[in-house]
C-alpha cells in the first residue's frame, strides 16, 4: 500500500495544541486489580441491561451479569472473579454527576475466568450468527458515543454497505488510547476488521489515521500488508475524527442532514471496537477491559492502561501518580468534548481518556463578552453551520429558528467556542438548546399519548354506560314478559279447568280470583255461616259428648249446611257454564 | 331580445356548472369535525386536570374556539399561552391565577402501605394510570401519569402524594449559560 489514495478536505476545523506525547512514552500498562468494581447497567446509548445475578452471588471473570434489554441495549460481564455485594445506585461518569443503577462487584483477587468459547472459523458462520456473538459479548462502540455495535451493524439492513471506514483519527488533544491500541495490537485489529468484512462484505475498507501518529500508521500498514484494507494518513485537524467528518475526508461524500452514514452506503467503526470484536470472536472474551489514557499535568506519570471496566477513576489516577494539590479539573474525555467527573465514578465502556488538568492547562474561561459578529466560528464549524446566528436564537429561545438553522446537525465539537474572541460558551448554548427542544418534542409526544389514553378511556366509559343501559332495558323487558306470561297462564288455567272436576283447594283458589255476582256472594256467605255453626257444634260435641241439646241440633245444622253449600255450588257452576 | 336570452342562458349554464362543482367538492372534500379545535387541542398539555373549569382538554379547546380566554391552563403555562396566541393570532395574556399556578411537572405516588384498596383514585384518573383492584394495593404507572392531581381529592386515607419528577441521567438537561454571570462553567476548550 505505497500509493496513498485520494483524500478530500472537510470544511472548517481547528489546530489546537496536540499534547499527545506525554501519555505515549510508557507504552501500555496493566493496572493492579481493583478491590471493588462499579458496573453501571447503562454503559451505552439505549436501555439499561437487566441484572441476572443476585446480591451475594459469586461470579467468575467473563460471566454474564446483566442481559440486554431490547434491541438498543448491551449485556454486561464480570471483569474479574468475586462476589456481588450490591445492585444499587452508584456514582456514574456523566456530565450531570447523577447516580445510575450499578452492580457492585468485590474482587476475590483470584481472577478466575469462565471457560472461553472462541470461534476460530467464523467464516463458516452466517453473518447473522457472528452478529449475535458480537452482541452477546457486550460490545458497544468504544469511540465515545457507545452505540451497541451489533445494532449499528444492522442499522439499515436494506442498505448495502460499500465502504467500511475504521476510525482511528483520534483528533482530540491529549487522547492517545487508539494510538496505543494500534501500536500494541495491529494484527488483532486487522483480524477484527476482517470479521466486520465477513459480516458486511464491503467493496473497500478504509482506515483513517491522523498523520500525527506515524508509529500507528506504520504498524497498521505492516499488519494489513496482505489484505485489501487501505490505511490512509489524513492531515491532523480537529475534528477529523467525527464520524461524518472522517467519511467526508476519506470518500468526499457528505452524510445527509439528519441521516445515517448507511444512507450513502458507508459504515464507520472505531478501531478499539475492531479489537474488541477480534477478542470476542477469535478469543471468546466478552468486553470486560478497555484501554484508557491517563494524562494531564496533575499526574506524575501519564500513561495508557488496560483497565477492567468499572474501575473507579480515583484508582486509575492513583496508579498514574495524581498530585491532588495540582488538580484543577478532572475531565473524562478530551479537553474539547469531555465533561467534568467525580473521581468516585467508574470508567465505563465509552471512557477513553481521563484528563487531570492543572489550572494552567484548563484555566477557567474568561467572562464572555458580547458577540462582535466576526464570523470566525462559522469558518471553524466542520458542519458549515452559522454558530453566531444559532447563538442569538439560542439566547432568545427561538426554537423554530434553531430548527431551521439545523442546530441538530451540530456535533458539539467545540471548535466555534475555541476560536471565539469573545469567549462565548457557544457549545453550552447549543447543548442547552438541543436539550430544551428534545424536551419540548418529548412533551408533545407525551401529551399526544395522554390524549389518546384519555379518549380511549372516555370511549370505554361510554361503552360501559351503554352496555349497562342495554342490560337494564333487557331486564325490564324480561320482567314485563314474565308478568304477562304469568297472567296469561292464570287465565288459561281458569278456562281450562272446570271447578267441579278440580280438587277442593284449586277450586277455592280459582273462586278467589274469579269474580262472583252479588247473589253468589250471598249464597257463599250463607254456606260459610252454616259450616261454621256446624263445626262449632261438632267441636263442642267432641269435648262434651253428653250434651243432648247439641246432639239434637247436629242433624239440623248438617242439613242446613248441605243445602246452603249445594245452592252456592249450583249458582257458581251455572255461571261457569 | 335574443342577445338577452343568450346571456341569461349562458349565465344560468355557468351557475349550474359551478353549483355542481361546488356541490361535488362539498361531498368529496368534506372536513370531519372542526379543525381549529383539533389544532388548539394539540397545543394543550393533555393532563385532563380540569383546572380550566372544563372536563378535559378537548372541551377547553372547543371553548377557546368559541372565544374563551387562552390563559386558563396552569399545566401548560406560559409556553402554551404563547403557542395558542401564535395559532389564534391574539395577544398573549398572563396566566389567570384563578385557575392555579404554573408548577414544575409532578407525578402521583401512592404510599402503598396506607392504601386500603378503595379504587376511588382509579375511577378519578383520566388516563388510566393507576393500577389496582378492590381491596388490593394500588400503584401509579409513572410513565403514564400526567400529574393532574385528580386522584388526590377522592382518596379517603390521603395516601397519595404529588412528587416532582426525579431527575435521572436520562432526563437531565444541560443548562443554558447565565449571561454575564462571570463564570461560565465548563464548556470552553483548551486555552
Amino acid at each position: 500500500m505505497s500509493t496513498q489514495p485520494r483524500i478530500w478536505d472537510m470544511p472548517g476545523g481547528i489546530h489546537p495544541p496536540q499534547n499527545k506525547a506525554q501519555s505515549t512514552a510508557r507504552g501500555l500498562e496493566r493496572i493492579p486489580l481493583p478491590k471493588r468494581l462499579i458496573l453501571p447497567l447503562l454503559q451505552h446509548i439505549g436501555r439499561r441491561a437487566e441484572p441476572i445475578v443476585q446480591v451475594g452471588e459469586r461470579v467468575l471473570k467473563g460471566q454474564l451479569l446483566a442481559s440486554s434489554h431490547g434491541q438498543y441495549s448491551c449485556p454486561l460481564h464480570a471483569p474479574t472473579s468475586g462476589t456481588i455485594v450490591a445492585i444499587e445506585d452508584a456514582p456514574y461518569p456523566h456530565a450531570s454527576g447523577l447516580t445510575e443503577p450499578a452492580i457492585i462487584l468485590d474482587s476475590d483477587g483470584e481472577d478466575r475466568r469462565i471457560e472461553l468459547q472462541p470461534v476460530a472459523d467464523y467464516r463458516s458462520l452466517d453473518p447473522v450468527d457472528v452478529l449475535d456473538l458480537i452482541q452477546a459479548a457486550g460490545i458497544s462502540g468504544l469511540g465515545g458515543a457507545g452505540f451497541p455495535t451489533a445494532t449499528k451493524l444492522l442499522s439499515r439492513p436494506d442498505h448495502r454497505i460499500s465502504t467500511l471506514i475504521i476510525n482511528a483519527a483520534e483528533c482530540e488533544p491529549y487522547i492517545t488510547s487508539d494510538d496505543m491500541t494500534i501500536r500494541h495490537y495491529p494484527a488483532r485489529i486487522v483480524s477484527g476488521i476482517e470479521v466486520l468484512m465477513h459480516i458486511l462484505k464491503p467493496d473497500q475498507v478504509l482506515v483513517g489515521i491522523e498523520d500525527n501518529k506515524p508509529e500507528a500508521i506504520a504498524a497498521m500498514r505492516a499488519a494489513a500488508q496482505d489484505t485489501t484494507i487501505q490505511i490512509i494518513a489524513i492531515p491532523t485537524k480537529y475534528p477529523s475524527g467525527g464520524e461524518k467528518q472522517l467519511i467526508q475526508i476519506l470518500t468526499g461524500k457528505e452524510v445527509p442532514s439528519g441521516g445515517l452514514p448507511a444512507d450513502i452506503s458507508v459504515l464507520c467503526q472505531n478501531i478499539g471496537t475492531c479489537l474488541a470484536i477480534h477478542e470476542a470472536i477469535l478469543l471468546g472474551r466478552p468486553m470486560i477491559n478497555r484501554i484508557v489514557t491517563l494524562t494531564g499535568a496533575a499526574l506524575q506519570r501519564p500513561t495508557n492502561v488496560i483497565a477492567p471496566i468499572g474501575t473507579p477513576i480515583h484508582e486509575l489516577l492513583a496508579f498514574a501518580g495524581l498530585q491532588p494539590e495540582r488538580l484543577h479539573r478532572l475531565v473524562l474525555g478530551g479537553p474539547m468534548m469531555g465533561f467534568t467527573v467525580d473521581s468516585a465514578a467508574p470508567i465505563i465502556k465509552t471512557s477513553n481518556c481521563l484528563l487531570a488538568a492543572t489550572r494552567e492547562e484548563l484555566p477557567p474561561p474568561p467572562p464572555a463578552l458580547p458577540c462582535i459578529r466576526c464570523g470566525l466560528c462559522a469558518e471553524a464549524c466542520p458542519v458549515e453551520l452559522l454558530p453566531q446566528q444559532l447563538h442569538w436564537f439560542a439566547m432568545g429561545k427561538d426554537y423554530a429558528q434553531l430548527q431551521r438553522h439545523d442546530l441538530f446537525d451540530c456535533i458539539e465539537c467545540g471548535a466555534c467556542a475555541y476560536v471565539c474572541p469573545s469567549s462565548i460558551p457557544l457549545v453550552q448554548y447549543f447543548r442547552a438548546g438541543k436539550a430544551e427542544m428534545r424536551a419540548i418534542e418529548q412533551q408533545h409526544s407525551r401529551a399526544e399519548h395522554s390524549r389518546q389514553r384519555f379518549e380511549h378511556r372516555q370511549e370505554r366509559l361510554q361503552r360501559e354506560a351503554e352496555q349497562r343501559e342495554q342490560e337494564r332495558q333487557a331486564r325490564a323487558e324480561k320482567a314485563a314478559r314474565a308478568k304477562a306470561a304469568r297472567e296469561a297462564q292464570a287465565a288459561r288455567a281458569q278456562l281450562a279447568e272446570p271447578p267441579t272436576a278440580a280438587p277442593d283447594l284449586a277450586r277455592i283458589q280459582s273462586r278467589k280470583v274469579s269474580t262472583l255476582s252479588a247473589e253468589q256472594k250471598q249464597l257463599k256467605v250463607a254456606a260459610a255461616t252454616a259450616r261454621m255453626a256446624l263445626q262449632r257444634v261438632q267441636k263442642q260435641l267432641a269435648t262434651n259428648p253428653d250434651n243432648t241439646d247439641m246432639q239434637k241440633q247436629l242433624p239440623e245444622l248438617e242439613q242446613a249446611f248441605a243445602e246452603a253449600q249445594q245452592a252456592f255450588e249450583q249458582a257458581t257452576t251455572q255461571e261457569a257454564r | 331580445m335574443a342577445i338577452i336570452l343568450t346571456a341569461v342562458l349562458v349565465l344560468l349554464l355557468l351557475a349550474l356548472v359551478f353549483g355542481a362543482v361546488l356541490g361535488y367538492a362539498a361531498v368529496r372534500f368534506r372536513v370531519e369535525g372542526d379543525p381549529i379545535v383539533e389544532q388548539i387541542n394539540a397545543l394543550l398539555p393533555q393532563t385532563q386536570c380540569g383546572q380550566c373549569g372544563h372536563p378535559g382538554c378537548k372541551p377547553y379547546a372547543e371553548a377557546i374556539a368559541n372565544g374563551e380566554p387562552i390563559n386558563k391552563c396552569p399545566p401548560g403555562g406560559e409556553a402554551t399561552i404563547q403557542a395558542l396566541a401564535n395559532l389564534l393570532d391574539v395577544e398573549p395574556l398572563p396566566l389567570d391565577g384563578e385557575h392555579g399556578e404554573e408548577k414544575p411537572p409532578t407525578v402521583a405516588y401512592i404510599r402503598e402501605a396506607e392504601c386500603i384498596g378503595c379504587t376511588k383514585c382509579i375511577q378519578a384518573c383520566p388516563v388510566d394510570a393507576i393500577l389496582g383492584a378492590a381491596r388490593q394495593m394500588h400503584t401509579v404507572i409513572v410513565d403514564e401519569c400526567t400529574g393532574c392531581d385528580l386522584c388526590v381529592e377522592p382518596c379517603p386515607v390521603d395516601c397519595i402524594d404529588m412528587l416532582p419528577l426525579p431527575v435521572t441521567t436520562q432526563n437531565w438537561r444541560w443548562n443554558a449559560p447565565q449571561p454575564l454571570a462571570g463564570s461560565f462553567g465548563s464548556q470552553r476548550g483548551v486555552a
